[in-house]
């Protein structure tokens, strides 16, 4: 078993430590378990359209949600259940969006990951994930004009939205403006088939940092621990220094783009490979060599979960469809101004 | 005093600023430069820190207007050219014009197109692109033709708490002039008879407007009273004072600037069509600029997009049908 970063470093295990590092796992675990749900759900032919799971990149996602504070602004990517769990989203909201319940935030009229509260600070995705940088940028360019200060922004991309121009445009933006962003890259190998070769020709992503004039920070993205220390670190420094911090985490992908999708093209290598390792397990393992956590409270923890769950797909399922006979069907706000229909 | 079209978009941006501390506008070149036109003139010195200078990055600048939207500010976003928003597209129509149906969220931004053609501009700093945006749902499409229409349609879109594309046309920039800015206007969504006729109902909007107007005193030599109605706004589109025209004229002609394949003029004749065909005396008719790039040389130019002459001569040739 490998070794984990925090593990070759002096111990001063405060209490809010363990809480903390146990709390993130949990939300690890629901994201899978909820996952796991999912994806059931998906091949029984409850849920249209796709299913996208976050296999692999709990830890990272967790690590991130957990240091953001009610508040701050969280665009996640389609991989971000654990760190929309841990940044306040309900298994509910996201149980309802999948299975369209018009009482979801997206009250079925977006779904799967396409869910978010504005109001909240949870930015719900367009399917260009490049472009929500520059969104969660405009939310902290105006508080800064409306003199609010203290709060962070947070936007998840893969290595393949690097690839595209609203990454470019968004974090230049922000480095301009000096905006206290965190850009997490889950750099998983594969944006849907195509390999990171096929995507970038530099060594590694985090030496895109140095051309925007922006502060960076690696991490092995399968390595739980690891992942606390840094992304506490850059969400604390973007808190204090009020300058966007990028964060490149390498990890694998452990599942398909998305669950139709058998993803027979990942390279065994890479699946035996350091990278390969279940962040869940290194997590798990973690926690009890620690002692922060054993197995009956584990066990507990897992019980705790499935019946979350399940009372949030029981409901959501007893819900009704939308009604298209009581949809309003009008995309601007200015009533009086809709066109209407014809 | 005296007032061109330009002014007025400058003095609604400056009143916007003034009454309202949300307000802010970001754009390239738009601070202490004044803008390429210079729209926003002093305006960076008169609301420091309201005035900002963006990177050039269409895309970034509307996604950053749509995150400002959301925190509650009104922004305004100044593209240089109609035809650099087009860099800007997804973001417009795929970010700000669904977040209010997806979310319940209003998305109040303001983006001003410096659009349309004028003489050596060539095919990137010429184009027409209210149909694109008209297309998309979620989006208000402003066309203001006159030095009025300017000033208090910007203030009305600002104040507004949708997405608005608010097409302004360079050609009009300087040499429409008004005497005084407007106290009161027509609303947003209301069409304007620019003229009263009962020949021919000829609909249109922004610097077409004034080339129909100019036709309509051409054929007025030659006995013909035609009916000029400026749109105004494309989206919202008035359908009940262009059917109402129609009912008085029974003949239509739909001009606009844009390329000929759908667009204004055609949802135009559709909606006549579909509403009021029992109206029509005579098959309604479009014209439109030729279905090329926009060339550069001013022969060409003035050969590709709808002038006062072929106006007429379009107009002509439905009149004695």
């Amino acid at each position: 078993m490998l070794q984990t970063a925090l593990e070759t470093e002096p111990s001063q295990v405060t209490k809010s430590e363990r809480d903390i590092h146990v709390s993130a796992f949990r939300f690890m675990l629901l994201a899978r378990m909820l996952d796991d749900k999912l994806a059931a759900l998906y091949r029984a032919g409850k849920i249209h359209g796709g299913v996208f799971l976050g296999r692999g990149q709990e830890a990272l996602s967790a690590a991130l949600g957990i240091s953001l504070r009610k508040g701050d602004v969280f665009a996640p990517l389609i991989r971000d259940a654990a760190g929309r769990l841990a940044f306040g989203e309900t298994v509910l909201d996201s149980v309802r969006t999948y299975f369209g319940s018009p009482y979801g935030p997206m009250r079925a009229r977006d779904g799967n990951v396409h869910r978010g509260r504005p109001e909240e600070g949870m930015l719900p995705m367009i399917s260009y994930l490049g472009a929500m940088i520059s969104v969660v940028n405009g939310i902290l360019f105006a508080r800064r004009f409306q003199k609010k200060f203290g709060t962070v922004g947070a936007a998840c991309i893969g290595d393949g939205a690097t690839s595209t121009g609203s990454f470019h445009e968004a974090l230049n933006q922000a480095a301009v403006e000096k905006l206290p962003l965190v850009l997490v890259i889950a750099d998983n190998q594969y944006a849907y088939s195509t390999p990171t070769s096929r995507q970038f020709a530099c060594e590694s992503l985090a030496h895109k940092a140095a051309g925007y004039g922006v502060a960076v920070h690696t991490v092995d993205g399968t390595d739980f621990p690891a992942c606390m220390k840094i992304l506490g670190q850059a969400v604390a420094r973007a808190r204090n220094d009020g300058a966007p911090q990028l964060v490149v985490a390498n990890l694998l992908r452990l599942c398909g783009h998305g669950e139709h999708d058998p993803s027979d093209y990942v390279d065994s290598n890479l699946k035996n490979s350091p990278l390969g390792r279940d962040c869940l397990k290194v997590a798990e393992e973690f926690l009890l060599r620690k002692k922060w956590l054993d197995a009956s409270q584990l066990a507990a923890m897992q019980d705790e979960i499935v019946h979350e769950i399940e009372s949030a797909v029981a409901q959501a399922q007893r819900e009704p469809a939308p009604d298209p006979f009581a949809e309003e069907w009008r995309a601007i706000s200015t009533e009086k101004l809709s066109e209407g229909n014809f | 005093m005296s007032l061109t079209y330009l002014e007025a978009i400058r003095e609604a941006q400056a009143r916007a600023l003034r009454d309202d501390p949300r307000v802010f506008i970001y754009g390239q070149d738009v601070g202490s430069f004044g803008g390429a036109f210079k729209a926003t003139k002093n305006l960076a010195f008169e609301f420091p820190g309201r005035v900002l200078d963006s990177p050039i990055s269409e895309d970034a600048m509307v996604g950053m207007a749509v995150g400002a939207a959301i925190e509650g500010l009104r922004p305004i976003i100044e593209m240089q050219f109609a035809d650099f928003s087009l860099v800007g597209f997804n973001q417009i129509v795929n970010q700000a014009g669904t977040l209010f149906w997806r979310t319940n969220v209003p998305c109040p931004i303001t983006v001003r197109l410096p659009f349309g053609g004028t003489s050596g501009s060539g095919p990137f700093h010429s184009q027409c692109v209210e149909a694109i945006y008209a297309h998309y749902p979620g989006l208000i499409v402003l066309t203001p033709a006159t030095v009025e229409d300017a000033y208090s349609m910007l203030l009305e879109a600002v104040a507004m708490d949708d997405p608005v594309i608010f097409c302004e046309h360079k050609f009009l920039y300087y040499h429409l002039k008004a005497e005084k800015l407007p106290d009161e206007a027509l609303p947003i969504g209301k069409a304007r008879i620019a003229r009263e006729g009962r020949d021919l109902t000829i609909v249109t909007y922004s610097a077409m407007v004034h080339e129909a107007l100019e036709a309509a005193k051409e054929l007025s030599a030659e006995g013909w009273e035609i009916e000029v109605v400026d749109l105004r706004s494309v989206k919202p589109l008035d359908t009940d004072t262009v059917v109402a025209s129609v009912a008085r004229t029974g003949k239509l002609l739909c001009v606009g600037e844009a390329w000929p394949w759908g667009g204004v003029t055609a949802e135009v004749v559709a909606r006549v069509t579909a509403e009021g065909f029992g109206l029509l005396d005579a098959p309604p008719q479009r014209l439109n600029a030729k279905d090329t790039p926009v060339p550069y040389h001013p022969t060409l130019w003035a050969a590709h997009r709808p002038t006062a002459r072929s106006v007429a001569a379009a107009a002509r040739n439905l009149l004695r049908q």
